[in-house]
């Protein structure tokens, strides 16, 4: 299951379901209601207004907890359970990588900063889709940590506007299969 | 307040007034289409189309993003006075001295950019502007921050005699907002949408402002002294502070519009109630705390704020949805509503306001952010409430407006034309940006893999459809705004 492609679902639906009530209301706009029609309208809008607003709890409340009760993001001074461990200095316009080759199915932890202005980590996998992202930024140092599932080619780009050669800021991790030594 | 006194007594604009609104809004509408052509260029350049090398390509972006908030800013600072004036007794010297002030700066950033060579973006992150590589002088980067700072004085001035017109006529900001009513009193029905939501905009705005010349003038020190090194994260934070707030109080002031006028066409009022008070003072809160969602990748940023950041981007989209969208919806519904080209844009509005900011919401998420954030997933998600939601509330106060001057609602064939090419190129364009992000195209990038350009000529494509839209609704309504005004209310004429 691709990340995006959930999120593009969930996106499509959701823009969806408010355009269809800007739809209804445009398709109903053009009757004028007489004045029993407008009580009648006005105590339903009230009680779906509630049910919404009952709705919408509901699902930011489920949402927030299912998406934050394990942190997407590791404690950022502890030291992690990584077994591979890749410092990484972004630079107008390179990346200095201290290890490219990793291994699949072991975690990885990323140690990620900058020289010289703010650069974006965007680690791609060889479908294209970006697996995760920090901002590499001088004086701080962001931590990652990240299995590989997938062994291939990853792509690293710079996804913070850097100056002249920012798109040109690329970089490549290659995730070979567990047990694989070659 | 028992009865309501208007300044003016209709929405007429005497000599001055007229002058500088059309002041406002002509050089607006120019820059809209000038600022919507660089934009055609990048995309065209994505797209394989238009040879313009990397150099000139983000002076471009930095153009454009600098262009668009700033007239974005223009054009709703001039509905929200257009309203507020009537209700409390505003300075036509503030008025002005903010356009002159705009002007000002707005030459100021255009040397900077195209004669200076800067190209830093239009949030201009701490060192960029200072470390070019080259490409430009730090006396350029000064000459663009300057540029922002005297915008910034002419939004201040305009602001200030706004909240001192508010508390003159109304006691105090608290009241203008309208939170005695809150909790408990029957609610003035006469109280103005267009003062809450100004004395919002007012309060938020000012403290953005604020913390954007203290980040400006940090920058301006560090650029002539760079021995005094700044905070890589505290600059961050205080730019997305000021860029979050400045965006936003344009969505805020141009709503006014919708409504003011909305229920003009729908014949059914819009009162004000408690839910809508509830929605504006929470508001003015999210907005002002809300920006750490633009940080949500910088792991150094205390745990708090990321958590904040997410949870008051989803309690952001409660008062959008579920009072004024709504309150729209209800009120155009089963109204009789009559269509005209304002009625249309109002409606085109809130729809693009609301169905936008559901992807916005979704990138608010840490875990959705950690694959979508710089994507295109955020020009698509901003483009949406910016193109399909402010502008249509700036255009609809023009139409308005240049319907009054002809005594009956603008609503020829050319401005239907004109708008159906506005919507289809402006849903089609902000989609494919979605859609492109959910791919992970970048953001920003001068030059896309080969895999991206398809989406990039879709984008293309979709962008001149809607600036030949744009094209149509400035040239009509520049034309209209020079004609001498009627002074009457076209929504209570036929036509």
């Amino acid at each position: 299951m691709i990340l995006q492609n959930v999120i593009w679902a969930i996106t499509l639906t959701g823009m969806g379901l408010v355009a269809l009530g800007f739809i209804y209301a445009i398709t109903q706009a053009g009757r004028p209601a007489d004045a029993a029609e407008a009580a009648r309208a006005n105590r339903s809008s009230t009680t779906l207004r509630r049910g919404l607003f009952l709705a919408l709890l509901l699902l930011s409340v489920g949402v927030t907890w299912a998406s934050l009760r394990h942190f997407p993001i590791p404690l950022q001074h502890e030291p992690s359970q990584a077994t591979q461990v890749v410092d990484v200095v972004g630079h107008q316009w390179t990346w200095d990588v201290s290890q490219t080759h990793l291994t699949a199915g072991e975690p990885v932890e990323f140690r990620v900063t900058a020289s010289d202005v703010n650069h974006g980590f965007a680690i791609y996998a060889p479908d294209g889709r970006i697996v995760i992202q920090t901002q590499a930024m001088p004086g701080f140092t962001n931590k990652i940590l990240y299995t590989f599932h997938t062994p291939g080619t990853y792509r690293i780009m710079c996804l913070e506007y850097c100056g002249v050669a920012h798109n040109g800021m690329t970089a490549e991790l290659d995730v070979a299969a567990p047990g694989d030594k070659s | 307040m028992s009865s309501l006194e208007l300044y003016p007594p209709d929405e007429k604009l005497p000599r001055g007034e007229h002058v500088a609104f059309n002041l406002y809004m002509i050089t607006a509408l120019l820059l809209f289409v000038l600022m919507m052509l660089l934009g055609l260029t990048m995309r065209m350049t994505q797209a394989e189309w238009a040879p313009v090398q990397a150099a000139m390509f983000y002076k471009i972006m930095t153009m454009h993003g600098a262009g668009m908030v700033g007239t974005m800013s223009l054009a709703s600072t001039a509905v929200m006075w257009f309203f507020l004036r009537k209700y409390v007794s505003l300075h036509l010297w503030a008025f002005v001295s903010n356009y002159v002030l705009f002007m000002l700066g707005a030459l100021c950033i255009i040397w900077a950019v195209f004669v200076g060579g800067f190209a830093s973006a239009w949030t201009f992150l701490y060192p960029l502007p200072v470390h070019s590589m080259g490409l430009w002088s730090n006396g350029a980067a000064a000459i663009f921050m300057i540029g922002y700072l005297l915008i910034g004085v002419g939004m201040l001035l305009f602001y200030l005699d706004a909240a001192a017109a508010i508390i003159r006529r109304f006691g105090n900001l608290g009241r203008g907002l309208g939170l005695q009513w809150l909790f408990r009193g029957e609610i003035d029905p006469n109280h103005p949408k267009a003062v809450v939501a100004s004395t919002m905009v007012i309060i938020a705005n000012t403290l953005g402002i604020l913390a954007g010349a203290v980040v400006l003038v940090m920058c301006l020190v560090n650029a002539y002294d760079p021995e005094i090194a700044l905070n890589a994260l505290v600059v961050k934070n205080l730019i997305y502070w000021f860029g979050h707030m400045l965006i936003n109080a344009t969505i805020y002031m141009g709503v006014i519009a919708v409504y003011e006028l909305l229920p003009r066409y729908t014949g059914k009022p819009y009162g004000i109630s408690r839910p809508f008070l509830w929605s504006w003072a929470v508001s003015t809160v999210f907005v002002i705390i809300v920006f750490p969602h633009h940080l949500l990748m910088d792991y150094a940023e205390p745990r708090w704020m990321l958590v904040m950041g997410q949870i008051i981007s989803y309690a952001a989209g409660f008062p959008v949805f579920l009072v004024t969208a709504y309150g729209v919806l209800t009120n155009i519904h089963r109204s009789g509503m009559r269509w005209k080209m304002p009625s249309m844009l109002a409606v085109l509005a809130l729809f693009g306001w609301a169905v936008g900011i559901v992807p916005a919401i979704i990138d608010g998420t840490i875990r959705v952010n950690q694959v979508m954030h710089n994507t295109q997933w955020v020009p698509g998600h901003f483009h949406f409430y910016l193109l399909l939601g402010v502008l249509p509330m700036i255009l609809t106060l023009l139409y308005h407006v240049v319907g009054s001057r002809r005594r009956a609602p603008v609503n020829s064939g050319v401005d239907r034309t004109g708008l159906f090419l506005y919507v289809v190129g402006g849903i089609c364009f902000c989609m494919v940006f979605l859609y492109a992000g959910h791919l992970s195209v970048a953001r920003r990038f001068a030059a896309h893999l080969p895999e991206w350009v398809p989406s990039d000529r879709a984008g293309s494509i979709a962008a001149m459809v809607l600036i030949l839209g744009m094209l149509l609704f400035a040239t009509r309504l520049i034309v209209g705004l020079l004609k001498a005004p009627a002074d009457v209310d076209p929504a209570h004429r036929t036509g």
